[in-house]
Order: structure tokens, then C-alpha cells, then sequence
């Protein structure tokens, strides 16, 4: 089953697959060129399995200079050029164009200088996110973002989405942790953003490219804001009877001065199906549970886990656990780190949702997702990044039922409006890519999404790189037929939707 | 009333560009010496007054999140947080005790506690535009984590207005610190910038990092150059620094004193002109300029002096960043480019297709962040 919503790209001529190839002969090597179908069926789909695409051919250049002559010889030839890294991401972002040119970037996979004392490295875009924490840490750093999927996913994908994680609420997104990026016009000219210093001249594109999912340029060199490693670090694990008063104990810690190192939450049915899967020591009879985390020097540990502690009580706890050893730490991590894997367990598939919520809203986006399930006749997990309002609903469904797909696909759009109507965003972290695009007419009034078309043609004029992702045209949201919602507001806000 | 208020903004916008009058946008007029002076003789220039658009929409401490129009002024903004134990961890340099955020948010200038917790850029979630076409835009929003859509919030920080006026902006908050202490260090800048190498990669919480040639401390006149360290996170995290680096601990009165001076430039070295400053990459050792002043733990550096600006800049360029004319004293000493660092020439294609998308007939601000735009 797949759902692919390509737009009609109208001024694109179909091009001639042997002229294309002759083109890329003329700037590659013949083995960083993969034409036959077995070989470009790998990259049909990225993390997102929902969509599937064939590209025309597939690149893996070895050197700045090849990615340049690609980039020129798909402008001449009107080819449009999809960016990819490790595939890992969520949204489809990297899915390929079927007249397009598949560009993997796997091969920069170098780290090519580590200056410890100003805590930077600078990287290829392929150097997996992992990767660079294992580097760094013989000089007492890492790099603080840690997506989930870090053993796999790659810096370039993780600047392409603004990726987080778990620890982004004191450590912060990726943007916080980039200093300059070398980005690639189509025309193969090199542009540096940002800068080793404080800040960079002109107007802040290095802001705009972070997060632009492949459609502004492509980015051959990162450079990264390293971070100290903790002396210490200790999580709490805390019981609730109720989400509400989860979410509250959340709200208090907070509002008592206290930016933990992460602050995640996990429902009922996520700790139910993580718990056969990596034994984390839950507690199943918890209708939900936090992880509350703190690093610092031992003696700052001790107290920052001793204040928090004594928040969760207060707020309502019904049961407060504290890792004691470093192993009891990782298991109570790995649970959330494994939620997805275990929702691969327990159902043949599952469809991750990324919405972001102001935090007051939790418990109605909760319940009002509880409904949905319901209604759609799906299950559905929740794993939450707490402190910073970042919901991760996981959607079972099974994919060789094609009835379930689409279920599947409606629950999640609901989720999003959902989202978008308690004042929130269709996506914190995963991007928009080709899955969430009809939500866009749904977040943005029509004036926004031109000014997007705007920055995409200021930074890409041909309009090739990464074509009909992210920004919806105007027929897309006439034809999905869903309002724009104002402010946060509903219109007839006081219908019951669900 | 804020709406009304809006549409009478917008109104005067479109009037301005059917007469093609260029848009001079102004909160308190206190950072009308930086940048470049608008390219345009002043009886023609409409002035866009944004202080009749104030107050605070939206405040949610429990999110750390904070809403207000940009006429809001910083004094009250920060008057709010800290009755809730919270702040603006950029630091916004004031300038003017009427500063607004909306002057703070378009010249991009965060102060010296940036250092340790990050840019104005770091703390930015949404803003409102409205635009050439007398439209209201809206970008972002009042959560932490957005990633739908460009991030063109973040673009307008710092864009000195050239692509609009803003009209409100929601930014992140942060706690005040349990503990806050200020360290001094009597010492000369190359071992000012010595101990301060260290303090990108420790996990001592340095938040701030500063020396003055003069540094003019309250009741420490024998003490000539000195580095003051600004040490604040919780107690524990405080009392092992301390203890780590020794120095002299100043009051609470001095340093708050001390660092408002350097922040809002109103210590006696900043009347030098022409006033340079020169970013560069941490751990750069002493240029070759006399340094009145660093911040950032070296990473900005504060020159007077009368070298070529080719010569400045290339000397910024060489530590990894950049230079700008801050403060002159008459407009002679401008460079023909401009007081901000040239751009590279395929960054200038881009920023200048932005500024025809965003403004396509060049009435914001003209010329005063990028010359010819």
C-alpha cells in the first residue's frame, strides 16, 4: 500500500533517462552512479514506509566537487534533485522525485577537525549523529542533541530537520547547536552560514536552512557546538494516576526555576508495550509516567534530583524511583528510546505523529486522541517530550490492510488539525516532507505559505531542489479543502469535533 | 484596540508605498546610531511608530514562553519575568531606559550573559510581520519546538527591518538562577584571555566573561585591567567554581553596576569612536589592535581605533568572523560599503531576491542593514 501525493509539477518535461546519465558520467565516477532498479530500489522510501517513490537515478558522491557537477548538470537539464542521508527520517522529506536525481550523501562521512577547547567539530554532512559524541568524548564533550534514531541518522539529515531529543529542553534543538553550515546553491556555487564567532554578518540564513528539508541548498560541511559532558547525570522516575496531573507535576517542576536535562513522558500503553521489550522496570499500573533527568557536578545532582523529587510528590506522584547506578539510568532511558522499536513489536506497523502542543493543552490533545482511537478503531501509544510540549503519538495499523492505511493516514491528520487548534504546530521535530503538507493549508493562512514559496525561490530560482515538499501549492489546498485555523482558534470553536 | 492599532499601521504602510516614501520603522530611537544611516534624505522618510503597540499578549511561565507587541518595553518586560522568577537569558542591551523589544528583536543584539546562555536567536519562537503589502504574517509560534515551514522568525531577528516591522514577537524564558556571583581578576588581557580559553569546553558555569583595560570597579581603584567572571546556576554548580578559580568576589550592587555599564555602553570607554566590533572564533589570542574591552570570554572584542575598515576587517576574518563599525562619531568615517562586514557575493544574491520577495519595492528601512538594499 502507499500513498504517495505527489503534486503535478506542470513545467517539468519528462527527461531523457540516457542524456541524464551521460550528463552525471561526465562528473562522476562510473560506481557513484546507480541506474538499475535493484539498485535504486533502496531508496524508494525513507523512515516514512508510507510513501514510496522510485527516483530516475541515484548519486553517492565522493567529493564536494562531484555534488557541484550534479547540481549543474540537473539545472541544465531541468532535473529536480532530492537530498538524502542516512533515510531515517519520518516525514518523507527524502522521498525521490520519480523524474528526479537521488542525491545520497552518505559517502561525507568524514569528521574533519575536532578543536577541543572551543568545543567544536567540524563534519561531513554523512558523519552519523552518534558518531560524533563517540569522537569527542576522549576530550570530556559530545554533541547534545540525541534524536532517537542517533546510531543511524546523520548530521546533514539532523540539520535539514532541526532534529531534538530528549535532552533538547536545557541542551536545545539542533539549530542551538550549529554554528556554520557550507551549503551548495544549484548552480554549485558555495555559500558559508553562520560562523565560528558569536554571530555572522547579514540577515540570519543560517536559521533559514536549518530545518529546510533539502530545499534551499545542500550542505556539505557542519560545524557543531560541542557540549561539556556532565560529571553526573540521574533520572527520576515518577507514577501518576492520571495524565492531567502528570502533565500538571510537569507545569510545576518548571514553574519552581528547574530546567531539567530531559523531561519525557510515557502513557499507559507506551510503558505496556515497551516493558516485554527492553525490561525497563515500569510501573504498568501508572496511567502514565515522567522521566525526569538532572547532570551537573554529583553535589549539584544531588540536590536538583532531592528539589524534584519533592515538586513530583507534591504534585502528585504515586511513586518516585531514582537511579542509583549509571546501568539503572540507561534502562530507565531505554525505554523511551526504544518506543518505536517496541511499537514495531507489538503491531506490524505504526505511524508516528510529531505534533507540538502549548503544555497546558496536554490533557484535552490526550483525551481527545483517546476518542480518535477510538473512532478510527486504532490503537495508539503516547510518548511525550514533556518539558517542551513535543507529543509523539504512535499509530498501530497494519499495512497489508489497505482499509487500515487509510485509517491510519486519516487519524493522523486528525491528530495534527488537533494540534494546530489547541495552538500548536503539526510538526516539532520530524518535518513536513510530503506527509504533512496538506496539514500546512491547515497551520498557515495563504499569505505565509506564499512568503515560504518566496524564500524557497530566493535561495533556489529553478525550483529544483527538493520540489513539491513542504509548502503546498494553492490547488493542493483548495482540493484538500480544510480551513486555515486562526490563532489558535476554532471556527465554531464550541462544536464538539470528536 | 490592538487590531485597530494594526490596521492603522498597515494603512500608514500602504500609504507610504503608493507615495514610494521610504519607511523609517522606530520603538524608543535607541539604537538610531547603529547600522547604516537610512539611504534617503530625512523629509521624505515616514516614520513607523511602533510604541503605540504595546503590552504583553500571552504569558505562560509553567511554559516559558512570553508574547508582546514591540512596543513593549524591555524595563517592563523584565519587570514581569522577574516577579515570576524568570528572564531574558540574551540579555538584551537597553541603550535607553524606554528600549522596546521590538528594537531588541530587529538589531539582533544580545548582552553579556549571551555567552554563556546563547543569542537572541537561541530565544526567538515567533513573530508577526507586517509586510510591504500591508499584510500581517504570522511565523513560528509559542511553542519550543516548530518545524513547520521555514524558520523566518528567526530571519527577521537581526534584520534590522529590512523586510517589515515587526509587531510582536513571542520568545523562550529562562529561570533566574539560584545563585549569581561575579568573580574579579586583576589582570592584563593576554592573561584575561588565557583563563578564559577554558570556558567553552568546562562545565564551570561561566555565564558571562569580561575585561576592561579600565574597568572603573566601585571601590577597587588599584586593581587597573580586570577580567570579571559571572558565575550563576545553582548553588552547588556556583560554590565549586568559585572555589575552582578564586578571584575576588564583587557585591551584588558593583557587579549588577558593572555589567549594566558594559552592557548598555554606558562605561566611559564606550564614547571612543570610531567604535569597532570585532567577532571571532573563541580561544583568539590578542589582536593587534588596542583592546579597550572584551566580552564573551574573548569572543567579542571592542576597538577604538582609526585603521582602515579593510584592515579591521580583514584582521576579524582571520580570527574567524567578522567586524562592524558600532559607533562613529560623523558619518565620514563610514565605510562605502557600509559599517556591517561585505557579504559574500552568492549570500548577497540570496539576501537580495529575500528583499525583493519581502519588499519588492525597498521602503523598509533602506540601505541601513545592507547598503544597497
Amino acid at each position: 500500500m502507499n500513498l504517495n501525493r505527489q503534486d503535478e509539477s506542470v513545467d517539468l518535461v519528462i527527461p531523457d533517462v540516457q542524456e541524464c546519465l551521460h550528463a552525471l558520467r561526465a562528473v562522476l565516477p562510473e560506481h557513484c552512479i546507480l541506474s538499475r532498479p535493484q539498485e535504486r530500489k533502496p531508496y524508494e522510501c525513507d523512515g516514512l514506509t508510507l510513501y514510496k517513490q522510485m527516483p530516475l537515478v541515484v548519486v553517492l558522491p565522493e567529493t564536494e566537487v562531484q555534488v557541484q557537477g550534479v547540481l549543474r548538470a540537473c539545472k541544465r537539464l531541468n532535473v529536480p534533485v532530492v537530498t538524502r542521508g542516512a533515510g531515517t527520517g519520518l516525514s518523507g522529506g527524502a522521498m525521490p522525485h520519480p523524474q528526479g536525481v537521488l542525491l545520497g550523501m552518505s559517502k561525507f562521512n568524514r569528521i574533519k577537525k575536532i578543536d577541543p577547547e572551543a568545543a567544536i567539530a567540524i563534519v561531513e554532512p554523512g558523519v552519523r549523529n552518534l558518531a560524533v559524541s563517540q569522537a569527542v568524548a576522549q576530550y570530556g564533550l559530545y554533541y547534545a542533541p540525541d534524536p532517537s534514531s542517533q546510531i543511524a541518522c546523520t548530521i546533514g539529515g539532523n540539520v535539514s530537520e532541526n532534529s531534538g531529543g530528549v535532552h533538547c529542553l536545557k541542551y536545545g534543538l539542533t539549530l542551538h547547536n550549529v554554528l556554520q553550515v557550507r551549503l551548495l546553491t544549484l548552480d554549485g556555487e558555495v555559500m558559508t552560514l553562520g560562523s565560528q564567532a558569536p554571530d555572522a554578518p547579514g540577515p540570519d540564513l543560517l536559521s533559514l536552512v536549518i530545518g529546510s528539508e533539502g530545499m534551499l541548498g545542500v550542505i556539505t560541511e557542519v560545524t557543531l557546538r560541542l557540549t561539556p559532558l556532565p560529571e553526573s547525570a540521574r533520572v527520576i522516575m515518577a507514577s501518576f494516576d492520571d495524565v492531567e496531573t502528570a502533565g500538571q507535576a510537569v507545569a510545576d517542576v518548571i514553574g519552581a526555576g528547574i530546567i531539567p536535562a530531559g523531561l519525557e513522558m510515557m502513557d499507559q500503553r507506551a510503558t505496556e508495550m515497551v516493558e516485554p521489550f527492553v525490561q525497563a522496570g515500569y510501573d504498568l499500573q501508572a496511567k502514565a509516567i515522567l522521566l525526569c533527568e538532572s547532570d551537573g557536578t554529583a553535589v549539584e545532582v544531588e540536590q536538583e534530583i532531592e528539589k524534584m523529587a519533592n515538586v513530583l510528590k507534591k504534585s502528585g506522584a504515586t511513586r518516585i524511583e531514582v537511579s542509583r547506578t549509571e546501568e539503572e539510568r540507561q534502562r530507565f532511558w531505554a525505554g523511551r528510546k526504544n518506543a518505536f522499536p517496541a511499537a514495531g513489536r507489538v503491531s506490524p506497523d505504526y505511524y508516528c505523529m510529531d505534533g507540538t502542543i502549548p503544555r497546558r493543552q496536554l490533557a484535552k490533545v490526550l483525551r481527545a486522541i483517546e476518542d480518535l482511537s477510538r473512532q478510527f478503531g486504532l490503537g495508539c501509544a503516547n510518548v511525550f517530550h514533556a518539558g517542551d510540549g513535543n507529543l509523539h503519538p504512535l499509530i498501530l495499523f497494519n499495512s497489508e490492510n489497505p482499509d487500515e492505511v487509510r485509517r491510519a493516514d486519516k487519524f493522523g491528520a486528525a491528530i495534527l488539525e488537533l494540534c494546530v487548534q489547541v495552538g500548536g504546530t503539526i510538526t516539532g521535530e520530524h518535518g513536513v516532507g510530503i506527509e504533512k503538507i496538506n496539514q500546512m493549508c491547515v497551520q498557515f493562512d495563504r499569505d505565509t505559505l506564499d512568503m515560504f514559496l518566496s524564500v524557497k525561490r530566493s535561495f533556489d530560482p529553478d525550483g529544483l531542489l527538493n520540489p513539491d515538499k513542504v509548502i503546498p501549492t494553492l490547488a493542493r489546498c483548495a482540493e484538500y479543502g480544510k480551513m486555515h485555523v486562526h490563532g489558535g482558534q476554532l471556527p465554531f470553536g464550541d462544536l464538539p469535533r470528536f | 484596540m490592538i487590531d485597530y492599532r494594526i490596521s492603522e499601521l498597515s494603512q500608514q504602510v500602504m500609504t507610504a508605498r503608493a507615495n514610494y516614501r521610504p519607511i523609517r520603522i522606530i520603538g524608543a530611537d535607541s539604537k538610531g546610531f547603529y547600522g547604516n544611516p537610512m539611504r534617503s534624505s530625512d523629509d521624505a522618510v515616514h516614520v513607523l511608530d511602533m510604541r503605540d503597540l504595546s503590552g504583553i499578549l500571552m504569558y505562560e511561565p509553567s511554559e516559558l514562553v512570553i508574547r508582546a507587541l514591540a512596543g513593549t518595553t524591555v524595563q517592563e518586560l523584565e519587570t514581569v519575568l522577574a516577579e515570576h522568577g524568570q528572564m531574558l537569558a540574551f540579555d538584551p542591551p537597553r541603550f535607553h531606559p524606554e528600549s522596546t523589544i521590538g528594537g531588541v528583536f530587529a538589531s539582533g543584539l544580545s548582552g553579556p550573559l549571551g555567552f554563556g546562555y546563547g543569542p537572541l536567536r537561541h530565544y526567538v519562537l515567533g513573530a508577526r510581520l507586517l509586510d510591504a503589502q500591508g499584510r500581517l504574517l504570522r511565523f513560528g509560534g509559542e511553542v519550543m519546538k516548530n518545524v513547520a515551514g521555514y524558520d523566518v522568525s528567526r530571519l527577521l531577528a537581526g534584520s534590522m527591518g529590512m523586510f517589515g516591522a515587526v509587531v510582536d514577537v513571542s520568545l523562550k524564558v529562562m529561570p533566574i538562577p539560584e545563585v549569581d556571583r561575579s568573580l574579579v581578576f586583576c589582570l592584563g588581557q593576554e592573561q584575561a584571555l588565557e583563563i578564559c580559553r577554558q570556558f567553552r569546553s568546562s562545565a564551570m558555569p561561566v555565564k558571562a566573561a569580561a575585561w576592561m583595560a579600565d574597568p572603573r570597579l566601585e571601590g577597587m581603584n588599584d586593581c587597573g585591567p580586570a577580567l570579571v567572571i559571572r558565575l550563576a546556576g545553582s548553588k552547588a554548580a556556583v560554590d565549586h567554581a568559585r572555589k575552582r578559580l578564586g578571584g575576588q568576589q564583587l557585591t551584588t550592587d558593583v557587579a549588577q553596576a558593572w555589567w549594566t555599564a558594559l552592557k548598555d555602553q554606558t562605561h566611559a570607554f564606550f564614547s571612543g569612536r570610531p567604535l569597532w566590533r570585532l567577532a571571532v572564533s573563541h580561544a583568539t589570542g590578542p589582536l593587534p589592535y588596542e583592546t579597550g574591552c572584551f566580552d564573551w570570554a574573548g569572543e567579542i572584542r571592542w576597538v577604538v581605533c582609526d585603521d582602515t575598515p579593510e584592515a579591521i576587517r580583514d584582521v576579524a576574518e582571520g580570527a574567524g568572523g567578522h567586524a562592524t563599525l558600532f559607533r562613529y562619531a560623523d558619518v565620514s568615517q563610514i565605510p562605502a560599503d557600509g559599517v556591517f562586514h561585505p557579504l559574500s557575493s552568492p549570500v548577497r544574491s540570496v539576501v537580495r531576491r529575500l528583499k525583493d520577495e519581502f519588499d519588492p519595492k525597498g521602503i523598509f528601512n533602506p540601505g541601513r542593514f545592507v547598503v544597497d538594499l
